[in-house]
């Protein structure tokens, strides 16, 4: 691992992501924050591994191996920053911040590389990014108690603006919500991180989880509907609730147990309200419309 | 020197030690000559071979004996160590073999079918046969024609011989997840007599298949006619014996044990033992054995599943057994590492006998690093002495005697390590590259991007990139290298690393076990390639 303090070097060809140089314009704002392209970089392969995490494709059982490798780079770029000092700066002007519903640079920076990578062929992630999917599952295959999670990833207008970026982070619990374009908006009972989200863009329902506490590293997900969801979306979303797909006790671990810096906490259960919700899709269906309609009295929408 | 003729004198010694005392003096004599003569024969034999071959490596396998004598032997390194060496070759083929083009299966067109995607290739024992596995769960066998007298060089054609549907598409309802019918392995099992066997699995059930022949069929039965209608009671006169007529060439499979249910996650290899009644299948997380007669029981032999899944950081890859000891098995995993097992030492194989494992180079380490020291694939060699693994970027050879490092490494692209994240983005850094073995354990063999697949010759030290393509598929065509510009200038006929196609990659391959023939896997097309006769 790098030693702390040493700065790697902008042409490290190890980690130039394929367009760094085009990260300029939308993020300069950004930029300036972070002096360090490398953060940059490596905020950017955070970013990128966790959509792909998230994004698995559901009809078919996902690729346990590649999961796994994925969650141990982010484990591992986590655990990096956990030395940096740069993760408790996220999490400290998180919760500090009220999060605007803007998309983070990072995400921008994202497509951005995708749009620039277009020669090879576009990973299906990235593609998602593009073509705006609304929602999708992804059930960490039993290793992660995790389970559904919504990634939405629309296309949205870029809207990315700078307080977002340390905000956006994808690592904090609500910051991941704001990876997910618009600003994330958790539970009362989660911690202060409330973030109102104005002009949610796209269609999203990240699902929320429960973030207890501000040191809980990945965070959850909540349901937004900004506009009533396609029916399929949900159907999809619920269909693939399966207590027995993973470990319940897993699941259930997670959803008690204490809060831990673990990249697994990144993807968590289906919601906060209790154990229960897994059990039976109707009561998630119930929480949700339930977390939908204080969102939708917080958000003011 | 007097002789012993004057006894009367005391101090002369005994004329038969004298005498013995000479004799020993001329047999020391003699001997010193003699080895004399040795040395200077082994030397002049040394010297000779030595110009005969040219300066490129000398074989390892000690040449010339140890010599006792006055001068110490001569120092062209007889005894070259194994570990990499720079490998010095005029960049020709591996060693003086030229490969060309025999046939290529499979559609033309570049439209490809999904369900055509070959996902597996293997030669029997023999080599006589060639299996395919695709994605859509069929098996296609392929059997190669016996020499022709005419051309004796040329090494039979391999024709369709069986094709069968191995294994449907199923959906799991517990999970509401579809099981895919690709085919993930096939086996052969030694033959045993005139039929043939051989294991395919899919993601979650394996199966043992019979292919046998049938060239003869009994005709004249009594009671039925030829076509299967019953014969008029009233008009049979008299009794016959039904006699065996000869036939077309019937191919049959039949499926003859399904090993189903034993496995939680997805099926990643299997492995005939060499007792041929066992085998093992592993999954991303166990390893189970099984009996070929016994398809309703399994006993699980190696299990890292942690008992709390969030702390799952490390999976299986790969596992074989050995060719040779029925008790020993190795498994790879997604850490780099392998571990050798020995079923004897208790049921529960947990605990590895022996752990090869390479510390990472620590200047080279990345993000990327634990994703690239996955191994995709561990190969036994046919003697059983050593073992390949495939990570992404290179392939490494282990001395099974020797746990701490491997033998030899050969970089297969390290042209793309610079590119990393970029094939993390399109998940290209995920594909699971598979590596061969030729039939002596002198070369081995994996694929790259771009239909290139590379070969290593371990012996001469030389590599050789060639590439699988429809424009080198001319009858007979030698192949020429292929080789990818990985500085500034870019030379004719080499590729800039930005311009290789990574949809088209070669993940299967297999080499004869006998012959210089090899079958090369591209997305949906099966190339064979065979040694240029003279």
């Amino acid at each position: 691992m790098f030693p702390k303090g040493t700065k790697r070097k902008f042409s490290d060809p190890g980690e130039e992501p394929a367009s760094s140089g085009d990260h300029a314009p939308p993020s300069s704002a950004v930029a300036r924050t972070l002096s360090s392209s490398y953060s940059l970089q490596r905020q950017s392969l955070l970013d990128m591994s966790l959509i792909k995490l998230q994004l698995c494709h559901m009809l078919v059982e996902p690729n346990l191996c590649r999961s796994v490798l994925i969650a141990n780079t982010v484990r591992q770029i986590q655990e990096e920053m956990t030395q940096d000092g740069t993760w408790q700066i996220m999490t400290q002007a998180l919760a500090a911040a009220q999060c605007p519903p803007d998309r983070l640079v990072a995400t921008e920076v994202l497509c951005r590389q995708a749009d620039a990578a277009a020669q090879s062929p576009k990973p299906p992630s990235v593609a998602g990014l593009e073509e705006g999917y609304s929602s999708e599952e992804v059930v960490m295959e039993g290793d992660v108690e995790t389970e559904v999670t919504m990634s939405t990833l629309s296309a949205a207008p870029p809207q990315l603006s700078s307080a977002s970026y340390l905000a956006g982070p994808f690592v904090m619990g609500p910051c991941w919500q704001e990876e997910e374009e618009d600003g994330e908006c958790e539970e009362d009972e989660e911690d202060s991180e409330e973030c109102v989200s104005e002009g949610e863009e796209g269609d999203q329902d990240p699902l929320s989880a429960d973030s207890r506490t501000g040191e809980q590293v990945f965070g959850t997900f909540e349901i937004k509907h900004p506009a009533p969801p396609p029916d399929p979306v949900l159907d999809e979303l619920f269909s693939d609730v399966d207590p027995s797909y993973y470990d319940l006790d897993t699941v259930l671990t997670g959803m008690q147990s204490a809060p831990k810096m673990g990249p697994y906490d990144l993807l968590e259960s289906l919601s906060s309200h209790g154990p229960t919700a897994l059990s039976s899709s109707a009561s998630c269906r119930s929480d949700l419309n339930e977390l939908d309609h204080i969102m939708e009295i917080i958000v003011g929408s | 020197m007097g002789g012993g003729e004057n006894t009367g004198c005391p101090i002369q010694p005994d004329p038969l030690v004298i005498r013995f005392l000479r004799t020993f003096k001329e047999v020391l004599k003699f001997v010193l000559f003699s080895y004399t003569v040795l040395f200077g024969a082994l030397l002049l034999a040394r010297w000779t071979t030595y110009f005969m071959v040219g300066k490129t490596a000398l074989p390892t396998r000690g040449s010339t004996a140890r010599v006792r004598g006055p001068s110490p032997s001569p120092s062209p390194s007889p005894l070259q160590t194994l570990p990499e060496s720079a490998h010095h070759g005029t960049g020709g083929g591996s060693s003086e073999v030229q490969w060309c083009f025999s046939q290529v299966k499979g559609a033309i067109d570049d439209d490809v079918a999904e369900a055509d995607i070959i996902s597996t290739v293997e030669f029997n024992d023999s080599g006589e046969l060639l299996a395919t596995g695709d994605k859509g769960g069929r098996v296609v066998i392929f059997q190669q024609e016996p020499e022709s007298k005419t051309q004796p060089q040329c090494r039979g054609e391999y024709n369709v011989y069986s094709t069968f549907q191995s294994h449907e598409p199923e959906f799991d309802s517990l999970k509401s997840l579809e099981i895919e019918e690709k085919i993930n392995k096939i086996r052969w099992l030694p033959q045993k007599n005139a039929a043939q066997f051989l294991l395919s699995t899919n993601d979650k059930t394996v199966k043992l298949w019979k292919i046998s022949e049938r060239d003869k069929r009994p005709e004249g039965y009594n009671l039925k006619e030829e076509d299967g209608r019953c014969r008029d009671f009233n008009a049979i006169t008299a009794l016959r014996v039904p006699v065996f007529r000869p036939m077309d060439l019937m191919v049959e499979a039949s499926p003859r044990r399904v090993f189903s249910n034993a496995h939680t996650y997805l099926i990643n290899s299997i492995s005939v033992n060499s007792d041929c009644e066992t085998y093992l299948s592993a999954d991303d997380l166990r390893v189970n054995l099984w009996n070929l007669e016994i398809n309703d029981r399994s006993f699980n032999i190696v299990d890292i599943k942690p008992a709390n899944m969030e702390e799952l950081t490390e999976v299986i890859t790969a596992a074989e057994f050995h060719p040779n000891q029925c008790n020993t098995f190795v498994y790879s995993s997604s850490k780099g590492t392998v571990r050798l097992c020995d079923m004897r030492a208790s049921a529960l194989c947990d605990n590895h006998a022996k752990l090869f494992e390479e510390p990472e180079d620590p200047n080279s380490r990345s993000f990327f690093s634990e994703i690239i020291s996955s191994i995709s694939d561990v190969k036994f060699s046919h003697s059983g002495r050593y073992m390949m693994t495939r990570d992404y970027l290179s392939v490494k050879i282990w001395d099974l005697n020797m746990e701490a490092r491997p033998v030899e490494t050969y970089q297969v692209h390290e042209y793309l390590r610079s590119k990393l994240c970029s094939l993390y983005e399109n998940d290209c850094i995920f594909d699971k590259f598979e590596c061969c073995w030729n039939g002596n354990d002198s070369v081995v063999m994996t694929g790259s991007y771009n239909n290139f697949f590379r070969m290593f010759d371990r012996g001469y030290r030389q590599d050789v990139t060639l590439e699988a393509s429809r424009e080198n598929s001319k009858p007979r065509a030698v192949l020429k290298p292929r080789k990818v510009s990985t500085g500034g200038k870019r030379k004719k006929d080499e590729i800039t690393v930005d311009s290789l196609d990574f949809s088209k990659k070669i993940i299967h391959t297999a080499w004869h076990p006998l012959d210089n023939i090899i079958a090369v896997a591209t997305t949906n097309n099966l190339y064979i390639f065979q040694e240029k006769g003279n």
